[in-house]
Parts: C-alpha cells; sequence; structure tokens
C-alpha cells in the first residue's frame, strides 16, 4: 500500500509536469536524447584532451551544444521578454549580431584590417558595441512601442539594411584579429586556458544568472507579462506600457552585443553577409518550444533557454547523422508544426481527456 | 401570429453560466414600424438582438416570422439573413477600401459581383430609390460615415430583408448626418420594413419611433406606444424604480455631514479630458460617498477618468487636500491616494492570464517601485488577507484571474486597490455583471470604507444602489454636469427628472417632435 | 496613420539605398567611353568587394570612362538597372548578372539602341550573339587544379571533409566536380563527410566539430572557400588537431583572401585556389579593342587563375594577389 501511494504521488507529479509550459521543451529534450541514445550511445562520449597551448579540453556533441547552443540561449533571453511585452518578435538580431560584431572590430582593429596590436581595450570595443546594439535595440523599441508598428514589420527594417550598415561601418573590410595581435580576443569564443570547458558556456551562464537575478530583485518579469497580457489594464495601475514595451527591446540589443562578442571571437573576424544567419528564426523558435504563447503575455525564462539548448541539440544530431546542413531548416519546419499543433488549444483540450482516461482507476480515488 | 406582423418572439430564455440573461422576453415588430427596444446595459437587448440574428442560441422560446408557416430556426447569421433579418451596426463593418457597389455585393454570391458593369448599374439604382447621396463606383472610405451607415442599410435592404436591425447607429454621427439616417429610416418604413432601432439617445426615440419595447434585467418591463410613453416614465421604466427590501441599507448615522471649513480631499476645477467631456467641477470630502448618475453615455465614467488621469486630461486643475497638483497619468493619481476601480473590468481591470496574487498585488507593486518588489512571502500574506477580507472564492492564489467568476473578479481588483490603502476611492460600475450577493456585499464595503475616512465615489447604472450608499449626486447629461443633488433630494423620482431635463426647454422640445402625441401624464 | 508612417519609413529607405547604389552614376562629358556597370553587392563577400573596388578603380574618369554603377543581388532589379542604362545611351554594358536566366530581351533592346555588352564574372543563357564577350573564371578547372595539387601530396590514404558552398551555385558545381571524379576513381579516397556550409564559417566548423566528436578519422580538408577553410580550422584548433604543412590535416581552400594567404605563408594552411577578381583590366582591353574597330579572336575569354602552394608562396604573392 505504502509503495502505491507513492507511486501515485509520482504519478500526480507527472501530471502536473505534463500540464506545466516547462514540459514541452523537457520533452522534446528526453526525445531527443533517447533517439540519440539509440542510434548511437557513443554520441554522448566525452573526452579531455589538450589543445595546442596544452591546456585542457572536453570534447564530445555534449560540450558542442553547450558551447553552440550559447548565442542562442543569450539571445532568447532577449527575445522572450520581447515577445512577453510587445506580442510580437524581433526578427533584426542576426543583421544587430552582424553590426555589433562589425563595431567590435572596428573599435579593436581601426581601419587595419590585419592589425599587429589591437587598438582598444577589448572591454572597451565591447561597451561600445553593447552602446551600439542597444541604440538599435531602442530604434526598433520606438518604432514597435511609440509609433504602434508590428514588431516583425518595424525590426524588417534593420533585417533588410543590418548587415549593409555592419559592411559600411567597417568600410567593407573583413578584418582579423591574429592570434599573434591578441590572444586574449579568441577566449571568448574558445577556451580559458587551463579550463576546459568553452567560454561562451561561461558567457551563456553569466547571462542567465543576471537575467534571473534581476527577475527575482526587480518587477521586470511582473511588469512585462501585465503589459503584454492587457496594456490598457496595465496603464491604469500606473505603468508606462510604453516604455517596458521599448525596454524589452533594448535589453534584447544588450544580449545582442554579447552574442555578437561570442561570434567574432570563435573566428577572429566576421562576414558580414553571413554571420549569425537566420538566428533569429531559430531565437523565435526557442522561446516558442519554451512553451512561451508567441502573442505575448506570460512568459517562462527557464523554458525559453532550454529551448535554446534544445534546438542545438537538434543541429548537433543532424550534423552527426549527416543529414545535408540544407535540409536543416526542413527538420526545424517539423519540430515547428508539431509544436503549433501540440500547443493548439483543442489537441490539448484532447490530451487532457487521454490524460484522464489513462489515468489507473486507483489514481482517481486519491484524487 | 398577429396580423401584419413581420416578426414575434415569444418567451425568449437565455442563459450563460451563472447568468440568466433573456427570461420570457416577448417581442412583437409589425410592418413599416420602427420600433425602439430600450433598456440600460444588461438588460438584455444585445442578447435578444443576438438571438434574433442567429449569434447565440436560445434555450428556450419561439421565433415566427411572417410568410414562414412554422418556427423560425435561427442557428447562424447566415440562416438569419436568409430570412431576411439584416443587422447595421454601430462599427461599420464594410471593407472601406472597397467601392460601393463592391460593398453593397460582396459575398453574396449572386453572381451580379461577376460583371461590374451590371453591378455598378444595379447599385446605382438602389442607391437613387433610397435617395442615397453616392455614386456605386465611388471608394467607400471617401464618403461621410453617415452614407457609410446609408450603404450598409442599402446593401441589407437590398438582400430583400424583412427586419433590419440597426444597433446604434447614430452615435458617431452629427445632427445633420442623423436627419439624413431619419429621412431613410421613414422611407423603408413607407415600404413595410420592419426596424428595430436601438439606441442610448432618448431624443432619437421620440424623433423616430413608433413603439418602444423596455427591457429590463433580462425581462420584458412592457411594449408601449411612443404617444402613450413620456420620457420621464421611460426613463423610470428602464432604471426601474421599484426600491426592493435591500434599501434598509442605508443606516442614518453614515450620512455623511459636510463640516464647515474642511478642506476638500480632492477638488478638480474646469477639469476636461480627450474624452469629449465638458469641462467640469468636482469636489469629494473626507469620509464622503458620492456619485455621477446619468444614463449611459452620458459621461459620467469618463469625469472620473479624467480625475485618475486615465484620459488624457487637456484642461483644468486639479488640489489635493487643499494642494494643487498635476494629474495627467494614472501612476501620478496613485501617488496622490487615488485608486480607480475601470467601469469595464475585462478590458481595463483584470490582468487575464496573471494570477490572483498577481492580480492583487499589482498597484501596490507599482507604487513601490521596479526596484523593490515584494517577496514572495509578502504576496502571499497580502493575497490571503484580502481573499478572507473580500471573501473571493478562488482555487487558489495562484489561479489565473480570468478563470474566476465576474463577481469575484471584481472583488479582486477591488482588493488590488484597497492594498494600495487610497484616501479616495473612485468605482466606476462595481457591481455590473456580478450576482445579486455580491452587489450588496461591496455596497456595505463601501459604507464601511467610508466611515473609516475613506472618500469613494460610486458609479453605478443601478440608481437605488447609488441613493442607498451616496450622500450626494452628480447628475449628467449629454457629457455634461446638469445637477448635483443632495438630502432631500435624493430621491428616484428626482434624479429622472435631472436627467430626463426636468428643465422646460427638452419638455418643449418633446412636444414639438411628437406631432399629437400626448405628453406628462403625470410622473 | 500608421501605414502611411510605414510607408514614408520605407520609402525613406529606399531613397537611402538609391542614393548609396547611383550615388556615382555622373553626366556624360564628350570624349568620355560611357560604361553602366550592373554587378551584385559589394557586401556579398570579399571576393566581391575586390571585384567591385577593381572595377570602379579601373572605370575612372581619368582613364577616360563616364560610368554608372548599379548594385543587386535580384535579377529583376538588375534588368530594371539594365533598361535604365540603356535608355540613358550609354556605350557599353558590364554586366556580372545574379542569375543565368532571364535576359534575352533586354540584350535585345540593348544591340537594338547599338550598346555593346559585355558579359564579366558570371555567364548567362542567351544566344551568343548578343554579347560582344564573356569573362569568366572557369570554375571546373579551378576545382581541376586544386584537385592536382592534393594528387600530387601522395599520401597514402585520402580521408577529406568536404565543406561545400551553397548548392548549386556555378562556383560550388565546379569546384566539388573534381574532388568528388577523383575520389570515385580512386580506392584510397575517401569522402568522409561531404556537407554544404553555405560559404558560411560558422557552418563549417560546426560541421567539423561534427566529425571530430563522432571520432571519425580524416587528413583533409576541402573547403570550397576561404571562410569555410577558416571555420573548420577554428574546429581543429580547438581539438588540438594539426593542420598546415607537414602537420595533421591538410587544409585547402579557395578565393586568396589576403588572410587566407598569409595563413598559407605562415604553414598552417596547405593551398588556396584564386579565383579571380580583377577582371577590369581584361574588360578595358576589350573595349579598346572594339573602340578601335579590331574583332575579338574569342567571345569567352577564361582567366588565369593560379593555385598557391604554402611550400611556395611568397609575400609577395600575398601582397599581389591577395584580395
Amino acid at each position: 500500500m505504502e509503495t502505491k501511494k507513492k507511486e501515485n504521488g509520482f504519478l500526480v507529479k507527472l501530471g502536473n509536469l505534463c500540464r506545466n509550459q516547462i514540459f514541452i521543451p523537457i520533452a522534446a529534450l528526453l526525445i531527443l536524447a533517447i533517439f540519440n541514445l539509440i542510434a548511437d550511445p557513443s554520441f554522448y562520449a566525452i573526452k579531455l584532451s589538450y589543445n595546442a597551448n596544452g591546456s585542457p579540453v572536453l570534447m564530445g556533441n555534449l560540450i558542442t551544444i553547450l558551447d553552440y547552443g550559447s548565442e542562442l540561449a543569450i539571445l532568447a533571453i532577449g527575445m522572450t521578454l520581447v515577445t512577453a511585452a510587445s506580442g510580437g518578435q524581433d526578427i533584426s538580431v542576426g543583421a544587430t549580431i552582424a553590426i555589433a560584431g562589425s563595431v567590435i572590430l572596428r573599435v579593436l582593429c581601426g581601419t587595419e584590417s590585419q592589425p599587429t596590436s589591437l587598438h582598444a581595450p577589448i572591454i572597451v570595443a565591447f561597451l561600445v558595441a553593447c552602446v551600439v546594439s542597444m541604440l538599435f535595440g531602442a530604434f526598433n523599441g520606438a518604432l514597435v512601442a511609440y509609433f504602434k508598428i508590428q514588431p516583425m514589420v518595424a525590426t524588417l527594417i534593420l533585417f533588410t539594411a543590418g548587415r549593409s550598415i555592419a559592411a559600411w561601418i567597417n568600410n567593407n573590410q573583413l578584418p582579423v584579429i591574429s592570434e599573434e595581435c591578441s590572444p586574449t580576443f579568441g577566449i571568448f569564443g574558445n577556451y580559458i586556458p587551463g579550463i576546459p570547458i568553452p567560454t561562451p558556456f561561461f558567457i551563456a551562464v553569466a547571462c542567465i544568472v543576471v537575467i534571473f537575478l534581476v527577475l527575482k530583485f526587480t518587477n521586470l518579469g511582473l511588469y512585462t507579462q501585465a503589459v503584454g497580457i492587457n496594456s490598457k489594464s496595465s496603464r491604469l495601475n500606473g505603468l508606462n506600457p510604453e516604455f517596458i514595451k521599448f525596454i524589452s527591446f533594448v535589453i534584447l540589443g544588450l544580449c545582442v552585443a554579447v552574442a555578437g562578442l561570442i561570434k567574432v571571437s570563435r573566428l577572429n573576424t566576421i562576414n558580414y553577409s553571413v554571420v549569425a544567419k537566420d538566428i533569429e528564426m531559430d531565437a523565435i523558435l526557442a522561446v516558442a518550444l519554451g512553451g512561451n504563447a508567441l502573442s505575448g503575455g506570460k512568459f517562462n525564462m527557464t523554458a525559453s533557454i532550454l529551448g535554446a539548448y534544445v534546438i542545438q541539440f537538434l543541429t548537433t544530431t543532424l550534423y552527426k547523422m549527416q543529414v545535408q546542413a540544407s535540409a536543416l531548416p526542413a527538420y526545424k519546419a517539423i519540430v515547428v508544426i508539431l509544436l503549433v499543433v501540440l500547443s493548439a488549444p483543442k489537441v490539448r483540450e484532447w490530451l487532457g481527456k487521454l490524460w484522464k482516461k489513462l489515468r489507473p482507476a486507483s489514481m482517481k480515488e486519491v484524487a | 401570429m398577429k396580423e401584419n406582423a413581420v416578426l414575434e418572439m415569444k418567451n425568449i430564455h437565455k442563459r450563460f453560466p451563472g447568468v440568466l440573461a433573456l427570461q420570457g422576453v416577448d417581442f412583437t415588430l409589425c410592418e413599416g414600424e420602427i420600433h425602439a427596444l430600450m433598456g440600460e446595459n444588461g438588460a438584455g437587448k444585445s442578447t435578444l438582438i443576438k438571438v434574433l440574428t442567429g449569434v447565440y442560441e436560445k434555450n428556450e422560446g419561439q421565433i415566427f416570422l411572417k410568410g414562414l408557416h412554422k418556427e423560425a430556426a435561427i442557428h447562424s447569421p447566415q440562416d438569419a439573413q436568409k430570412l431576411g433579418i439584416s443587422t447595421v451596426y454601430q462599427e461599420i463593418t464594410l471593407c472601406p477600401n472597397l467601392t460601393v457597389a463592391e460593398n453593397m455585393y460582396i459575398g453574396r454570391g449572386t453572381g451580379v459581383a461577376q460583371n461590374w458593369k451590371k453591378m455598378n448599374e444595379e447599385a446605382d439604382k438602389i442607391l437613387q430609390s433610397l435617395d442615397i447621396p453616392a455614386r456605386a463606383n465611388q471608394q467607400l472610405s471617401t464618403c461621410s460615415i453617415a452614407i457609410q451607415q446609408m450603404v450598409a442599410i442599402a446593401r441589407a435592404v437590398d438582400m430583400d430583408c424583412k427586419v433590419l436591425i440597426l444597433d446604434e447607429p447614430t452615435s458617431s454621427l452629427d445632427e445633420q448626418e442623423v436627419e439624413k439616417l431619419f429621412g431613410l429610416m421613414r422611407d423603408l418604413k413607407a415600404r413595410g420594413v420592419g426596424i428595430i432601432f436601438v439606441t442610448h439617445f432618448l431624443d432619437q426615440v421620440y424623433e423616430v419611433c413608433d413603439k418602444i419595447t423596455v427591457l429590463r434585467d433580462g425581462k420584458l418591463v412592457g411594449e408601449y406606444e411612443i404617444k402613450d410613453l413620456p420620457r420621464v416614465q421611460l426613463v423610470s421604466k428602464m432604471l426601474g424604480k421599484e426600491l426592493d427590501d435591500l434599501s434598509d441599507i442605508k443606516d442614518k448615522s453614515l450620512v455623511y455631514e459636510k463640516k464647515e471649513g474642511a478642506v476638500s480631499v480632492y477638488e478638480a476645477k474646469g477639469l476636461q479630458s480627450t474624452a469629449g467631456i465638458k469641462p467640469f467641477d468636482f469636489h469629494i470630502d473626507k469620509g464622503e460617498v458620492n456619485g455621477f448618475t446619468g444614463l449611459l453615455g452620458s459621461g459620467r465614467s469618463e469625469c472620473v477618468r479624467a480625475i485618475f488621469g486615465a484620459d488624457r486630461v487637456i484642461a483644468g486643475e486639479a488640489k489635493k487636500s487643499g494642494k494643487t497638483v498635476k494629474i495627467t497619468k494614472p501612476i501620478q493619481a496613485m501617488k496622490n491616494g487615488i485608486a480607480y476601480l475601470p467601469e469595464d473590468r475585462k478590458v481595463d481591470g483584470i490582468i487575464g492570464d496573471l494570477s490572483v496574487r498577481e492580480n492583487i498585488i499589482l498597484a501596490t507593486q507599482v507604487l513601490k517601485g521596479f526596484f523593490k518588489p515584494f517577496s514572495k512571502a509578502e504576496q502571499m500574506k497580502f493575497a490571503d488577507e484580502y481573499i478572507k477580507l473580500l471573501e473571493i472564492k478562488t482555487a487558489s492564489t495562484e489561479t489565473p484571474i480570468k478563470s474566476l467568476s465576474g463577481g469575484n473578479q471584481q472583488k479582486v481588483i477591488l482588493a488590488r486597490w484597497l492594498l494600495t490603502h487610497p484616501e479616495y476611492l473612485i468605482l466606476d460600475e462595481p457591481t455590473r455583471g456580478i450576482d445579486v450577493g455580491t452587489k450588496i456585499e461591496i455596497q456595505k464595503l463601501v459604507l464601511k470604507l467610508a466611515s473609516e475616512g475613506m472618500s469613494v465615489t460610486f458609479i453605478s447604472s443601478e440608481t437605488d444602489e447609488m441613493l442607498r450608499t451616496c450622500s450626494r449626486l452628480v447628475v449628467m447629461r449629454d457629457r455634461k454636469v446638469v445637477g448635483e443633488l443632495t438630502g432631500s433630494d435624493l430621491t428616484q423620482s428626482k434624479i429622472m427628472e435631472t436627467i430626463a431635463g426636468g428643465s422646460e426647454e427638452t419638455q418643449s422640445k418633446i412636444t414639438e417632435t411628437i406631432a399629437g402625441g400626448s405628453k406628462e401624464n403625470g410622473n | 496613420m500608421k501605414r502611411k508612417l510605414l510607408a514614408l519609413l520605407t520609402a525613406t529607405l529606399m531613397v537611402v539605398g538609391l542614393v548609396g547604389c547611383g550615388g556615382e552614376a555622373a553626366s556624360s562629358e564628350g570624349g568620355l567611353i560611357k560604361v553602366g556597370i550592373i554587378n551584385n553587392d559589394p557586401n556579398e563577400s570579399g571576393y566581391r568587394t575586390a571585384n567591385v573596388n577593381d572595377m570602379k578603380a579601373t572605370f575612372t574618369e581619368e582613364n577616360g570612362y563616364d560610368a554608372s554603377f548599379a548594385y543587386s543581388l535580384k535579377n529583376e532589379e538588375q534588368i530594371q538597372s539594365a533598361q535604365k542604362f540603356i535608355t540613358d545611351g550609354v556605350d557599353y554594358l558590364l554586366l556580372s548578372a545574379a542569375d543565368t536566366a532571364g535576359w534575352d530581351s533586354v540584350l535585345k533592346d540593348a544591340q537594338d539602341a547599338g550598346v555593346k555588352v559585355i558579359l564579366f564574372d558570371r555567364t548567362i543563357d542567351a544566344d551568343p550573339s548578343l554579347y560582344e564577350a564573356s569573362i569568366v573564371s572557369d570554375m571546373a578547372k579551378e576545382g581541376e587544379t586544386a584537385v592536382a595539387w592534393l594528387k600530387s601530396q601522395n599520401l597514402s590514404e585520402y580521408n577529406i571533409i568536404h565543406i561545400q558552398g551553397a548548392m548549386g551555385s556555378a562556383a560550388q558545381i565546379g569546384r566539388s566536380g573534381a574532388l568528388v571524379a577523383e575520389a570515385e576513381a580512386n580506392a584510397n579516397w575517401n569522402i568522409v563527410e561531404q556537407q554544404t556550409a553555405t560559404w558560411n564559417a560558422e557552418n563549417a566548423q560546426q560541421i567539423v566539430q561534427a566529425v571530430i566528436d563522432a571520432g571519425t578519422p580524416f587528413n583533409v580538408i576541402y573547403a570550397e572557400n576561404d571562410d569555410m577553410a577558416k571555420g573548420a580550422v577554428a574546429a581543429l584548433d580547438k581539438a588540438n588537431i594539426s593542420h598546415g604543412v607537414g602537420k595533421d590535416v591538410i587544409i585547402m581552400g579557395y578565393d586568396c583572401n589576403k588572410w587566407a594567404l598569409q595563413e598559407l605563408l605562415a604553414g598552417n594552411w596547405n593551398y588556396d585556389g584564386q579565383c579571380n577578381p580583377f577582371q577590369a583590366s581584361y574588360i578595358t582591353d576589350i573595349i579598346k579593342k572594339l573602340e578601335a574597330g579590331e574583332t575579338l579572336a574569342q567571345k569567352t575569354i577564361i582567366m588565369d587563375e593560379k593555385g598557391f602552394d604554402a611550400t611556395t608562396i611568397t609575400q609577395a604573392d600575398v601582397d599581389q594577389y591577395g584580395i
């Protein structure tokens, strides 16, 4: 009897989890994990090796996922807030990453395409990129909040023009920061000497910690959700809905700057037309995968971030399976279709009924 | 079926979860008749129309139509349209970027729309016959709102309608446009179309209508010939003047008496907002309960919205406890100790997806500041306290507010504002759409709060509620303050007189309008 | 109101764009040869930037040209620009087409108007009578040169990661063709991974990362442009897999970016194939001949293109051929 009760308790918890928002990314993660386990358990192998500088590095698919999922996770933070507050998405993040990266290189390299020494400390370049990205975020935010233009339409402007602006910032040059020029610049996209885990992961963790502290010690979460759900009512509660929408785009701008730093540091250079290409769609998909309504309102930050890593998990799995890279979007599309179908109210209702039927009779007694 | 009746609705019942929206309503519309459907908000007018047009399905009752020898089966708006029932709404539902003719024929599947020339000719013919000053190939958006309304009507008429429903068609029209519309209505009447006219403007009812059916609280009050029902009586029937057994709520001891020389808690001079109200003066003292009254659309909500800064204030000055303050935004009002429970709970009040807890603490949290969130424990404490105090029925503090019943939602919003400990609380229709028990609770609470020193402005479309709670009433008509009643003047009849415009000029205008109609038969 | 604002915004944006594109259009003056140059977006790649700069530097007033430029990655926009140039009465229309198809009618118009057309960088599907000359890179030849070089390395076994450009592009088809053919012909040539990274360094890095994580052995990375080679090398560096002259993995790239040639010079990469963006001098030669009334010996002119080996490259090569 005792064990039975425990079992029931577990089942009830499982049932609750199923109804929880975070269930969607977790379920997606589990499906992918199990698939890989069956297809090839060596997927999970992690081995320690030493890189050219003699520092230890961990290698393996899981590390790759944590590494390459970082930019996406960072963007998902900002995208979640923008989605919640404005009920729309920013499709210009890829282009603004190009701008942020271009700004960093412009400050570091001056006008030289292959400098022998940095023209400014990296932190200065990064801060300048933050300011520029936030200004572009502010531009998007102002269009959305004060001119009431639909977010997708408003951000279409930078989506179209951003990469040209990025190229213009560096006068169409493609600056390269070589190892000899600055041994530290590559750290942000690779490894810190002596630490076997890729730096982007730490940067992502730092961003995640910051956003959770912000959510805990300010009312950002409450305000953005309130505005996203009912902006009229929020105003009557003393909030300034326009400003909150505006600020969510500025925060996304900051996330873009961080992602831009990682991107340029990974390869020590930039290619304006392809850097962070299509990343906006992945960021939006991460938000959706997190079970957040793309029409705004309530959000779950953990679920969004998890969603970002699920997407990278999927990408890495597909690379591992040697699926043609050009076919990747098609697989992502399948995921989107599944998600949309699963989150449709009708299907949820149906699943809820199914769950009730499947519940063992004894549980009904307990409940 | 009655002779020459085009429509008969009998014993219509409509239930919504927890509410009986229509209880045994009868309605008869005759050929060539303009029939006003009157009632305050929530009386059941729109429900009745939605049942008739197939938007809602009735739970009980029958609908008969002329020429149809059995009960009419209306299950969808398409059914209604096929049976010759057409509706023209307040908001134009046509496509402004199409031409007049296209708007008249689009989506009708008559095949006319395939032949543009023919379509334009036909449309011009109809427009001419109805004397509508528009051309078939003109883009609709270039027409005035009134003409657009008429095009909508022309479309309905051409669809061979027997019953035409005009749902507040005049709200956005100026006087001349209204006249044009009335001309068209009379023309249609002469052709034998039965017209149901829904409006809040009494003058207009007396200008064009033949009969009035009054609804109140989902029940039929009666059907009257226009000449048998003077304005004052119409108002009284709409509001329902019989005082029920709750009238003893108001205790003499609670009646506020003005202390000489005391400074008003809030005072406004020449206040005016973008919502279109005339500048008004207003004050409220400590511990006073007063109210704005007037028919719907008279501007009572707009007045309190101006006080709270909910609409953009464009003129006037406000004083808080004698000090001049600037209130142009809600947050400024809140910082000055003013709280406002808005009229439209769903649109302006609740934050649907957020929990009861979050909805309760929201305003207080905003006042406290962005960087100082309440801890979860504090939030729970506040929420539990007010859930208990106001007896809010909710599964838990974490239940989304949208899944609560209307009355409990209202209590949560009330809790939200009480938690801010305001000096001056504005309640705009706090009792609308909630059950009787909660209504009484809220009224009692208002009086209790006042006795503790809070100033309250209370607005309700139910006059008896206001009489029970308020010691002073500001009366409004046509977006203007027309009177202030205190003491012995606080009676139903006095209020109605003021609302209806007891003044000579209004009465004489009625005389002019209703030719041959008797007036002033008692009050 | 909102819509109007948006329209205004879009319009402003377009005007700004137009100014950016058409800014260089100068009025015709006596004695100058009027040319209209239609090219792809200079931001497309380093190759294109070099190409555009080369054209701009050559077709100047000092050199006797009155040149107008139009840039677009879209065929329709390019065709529109061509029509405009024809109406403007240019003497020569220089064209690097975005798409191969759809040019017949506008080129006929050009012919009727007496405008001579010279294709550069890219060929089109049109009757050769419609243009005077076509200056192109032979991508297949580039591939053959590279593969021949690879074969000359005489490895006992070739395990190749083949990183392809955007599928279907002329460069991808040409550069992939030779490698695939060679791999089929030789038993000791294995392509262990063949993926498109759509010219993108990040994608290439992830593709190579996946191969490393899977533990598949490889000793050659054949990337169809420098960016992708760079991405691949970044993945190798992470995993501490040595590459370059005399190391574990041979790195091959294309396009001869200056930074790529420097990698060669440093011995980090092994081979870089040239895709010559400097076509302006070929074009001016042709124009001079045509102006002098000479006839051209051949219609299609294939540019000389080199392949650089890390063991033989010099700083002079880097300076001369780096783009």
